[in-house]
């Protein structure tokens, strides 16, 4: 496992009687797509909190490149190279794709004595970086509202993967989205992998999993079932472990394998 | 699933095409307050134009007026870009008058000291109304409404307490030669009025104590304040890093937590502002008029709010400029003395006021709508 970016192992986290994660356990390794599933309530949010420094573990170590590390704060995690990008809260809809782009990162330079934005070079950069994902901007002016909602998953992505991310959380990022746009996602996150960065998809679509996926780990009431690597599975058993039973099986029977 | 439902393909070829360079120079969040501006000049051009409206004193009368509507204005539209309300403007400029000529008259101080005091209290209450707001996530509608009261309040009773009175005068002799009062009351390029005035631009008194005086002094400090705060509002807010952290922390403060803005401290900053602000406006008045009064400031609150709104400020944060704003003033200034110099019976002007407030929000409405892709 020592070539693994970020290792979480045997996480817990209670929040007063209730137990959200009880013993998780999941690697990511550099250049992987590495899907998490589970329903709602499983504990995927809860986890992906635990990783990018949100919440801190009850129990349970965290290992950046074999070093274990504990995070404060969301900034650590950051620091650290673990970059989240949330499914709504990723991007503010009045501002343009700039400002959105360079929110908290701005770029300055010096005119005298004082400081100011610096236009020219961030509008440059955020238009070769859209480019670079495929997205064509009408101008970097342009307010984020008037994107569709897989290009603001993109601007968002993009955005983690120029600011040096190792390790790219994705909360369920294809769960709001039409075909087209979830396909557009789904091929972004293949060009981030690509680069080397370990991608952590959280969805509980099994086919959109099964699209990108290199690994797949299963998290049902707070525990992981296992991980799998691609090819040994097959998109019903993943579904079947979500569900945590027989039950979804006679559905989908009954639904003629539409779920 | 959501899944099955296809949305509209992003078409962007398309869009590159759709905007012409013309429309895209148009649609900017100021541009409801230009139209409501070109609109109330040329009504009142053709209404008042004879009535000395904008004859050089006219100008001066209503330009006063809107430089003070444009000062608060300027503290209300970066507080509320930031996401947040301050109802406590006009209880504040009411205190910090009170402090400055309680300050040098009742007790002697020097007025450079009793304006500083009054600035450095203002710019605590600031700190306390945002502290207060960030750290108890109330509205800040409510926070600052309690601090309406308790400042108007304040402000009564020390002035009674100290006084017996709610107004205390004498200001203007107690700041007779101060090293910095005329920064607030003072007027300057006297010269250029009186070069002006001999070249027949600008009239002459031709009697009384100032006869052969141009019949304007100078331009007064209130307006040298309010170009000063429009230009440093506006730089702040559009080419700063800390104005993109105004726009964030408004748009969506978590979000903008989440990429590192630290969000309370621009709060925080805003709401210390908008106290600053409004001190200027207090120290302008109580040097211009000589007298403080436990009264002043009334309603000033809800006119910068409708200053800023004109100028296409978005209530709920994230969205708006301070030219706006400063257009927005303007529009007020002008309505209000435009109908004293026409001669409309002055109860109508907030009929008037109310239908400009509700055009503008419509347009506006309208205009965002188009920038943002709300829908």
């Amino acid at each position: 496992m020592s070539d693994a970016l970020i290792e979480l192992v045997d996480i817990q986290k209670h929040f007063g009687p209730v137990i959200a994660l009880n013993g998780v356990t999941v690697s990511v390794k550099a250049g992987e797509c590495h899907c998490l599933l589970g329903d709602n309530g499983a504990g995927k949010s809860t986890f992906i909190k635990t990783m990018s420094g949100v919440h801190k573990p009850t129990h349970g170590k965290i290992l950046i490149e074999g070093r274990e590390v504990n995070f404060e704060s969301p900034r650590d995690a950051m620091t650290a190279g673990i970059a989240t990008v949330y499914q709504d809260l990723a991007m503010i809809p009045l501002m343009s794709v700039t400002r959105n782009f360079w929110m908290g990162r701005e770029p300055e330079k010096r005119i005298g004595p004082l400081k100011f934005f610096d236009f020219t070079r961030a509008n440059q950069v955020t238009m070769s970086e859209m480019a670079k994902m495929g997205i064509h901007l009408r101008s970097p002016d342009q307010a984020v509202g008037t994107l569709s909602g897989g290009e603001r998953q993109t601007v968002a992505i993009s955005r983690a993967v120029y600011f040096g991310a190792k390790v790219l959380i994705l909360d369920e990022p294809t769960s709001a989205l039409g075909v087209r746009q979830t396909s557009n996602v789904l091929a972004t996150i293949d060009k981030v992998r690509k680069k080397g960065i370990g991608v952590v998809f959280i969805t509980h679509n099994v086919r959109h999993a099964m699209a990108v996926g290199d690994r797949f780990t299963v998290l049902n009431r707070g525990k992981t079932l296992g991980t799998a690597e691609r090819g040994n599975i097959q998109a019903e058993e993943l579904q079947e472990l979500m569900a945590g039973g027989q039950e979804l099986a006679q559905l989908e029977g009954s639904l003629g394998g539409t779920v | 699933m959501a899944e099955s439902q296809p949305t509209a393909a992003p078409q962007k070829d398309e869009r590159v095409r759709e905007m012409s360079s013309l429309r895209k120079a148009l649609i900017r969040p100021e541009l409801g307050a230009i139209c409501g501006t070109i609109l109330v000049f040329v009504f009142f051009l053709s209404i008042a134009s004879d009535s000395g409206m904008f004859a050089p004193e006219g100008i001066f009368n209503w330009g006063t007026v809107s430089a003070q509507f444009a000062i608060i204005a300027v503290g209300a539209c970066l507080l509320m870009i930031a996401g947040e309300f301050d109802l406590s403007v006009g209880s504040m400029i009411g205190f910090s008058g009170i402090i400055i000529a309680l300050m040098s008259v009742q007790w002697g101080f020097p007025t450079w000291f009793a304006i500083l005091v009054a600035f450095a209290l203002a710019l605590a209450i600031g700190a306390l109304n945002g502290y207060l707001v960030v750290k108890t996530g109330l509205p800040s509608f409510i926070v600052t409404l309690a601090f309406l009261y308790i400042l108007r309040g304040l402000t009564i009773f020390i002035a009674i307490a100290t006084t017996r009175k709610t107004i205390i005068g004498g200001v203007k002799d107690a700041a007779e030669g101060d090293p910095i009062a005329w920064l607030f009351g003072g007027k300057v390029f006297n010269w250029l009025f009186v070069w002006l005035a001999d070249l027949g631009v600008v009239g002459k008194f031709v009697a009384g104590p100032k006869a052969g005086q141009p019949v304007v002094e100078g331009i007064p400090m209130l307006m040298i304040w309010a170009l000063i705060l429009i230009i440093f509002g506006h730089f702040l807010l559009t080419r700063t890093k800390f104005g993109n952290w105004i726009f964030a922390s408004g748009g969506d403060a978590q979000a903008a937590r989440y990429v590192g803005v630290p969000v309370n401290r621009v709060k925080i900053s805003m709401f210390m502002f908008t106290a600053f602000c409004a001190t200027i406006f207090a120290t302008c008045q109580v040097m211009e008029f000589g007298s403080a009064a436990a009264d002043r400031g009334l309603l000033k609150e809800f006119e910068a709010i409708i200053s800023v709104v004109i100028g296409g400020a978005l209530l709920t944060g994230g969205y708006g400029s301070v030219i706006g704003a400063a257009l927005g003033a303007l529009i007020f200034g002008v309505v209000q003395q435009g109908l004293f110099f026409a001669g409309v019976e002055s109860s109508l002007f907030r009929v008037f006021l109310g239908v400009i407030l509700l055009l503008a929000v419509i347009l506006n409405t309208y205009i965002r709508r188009m920038i943002t892709g709300e829908r």
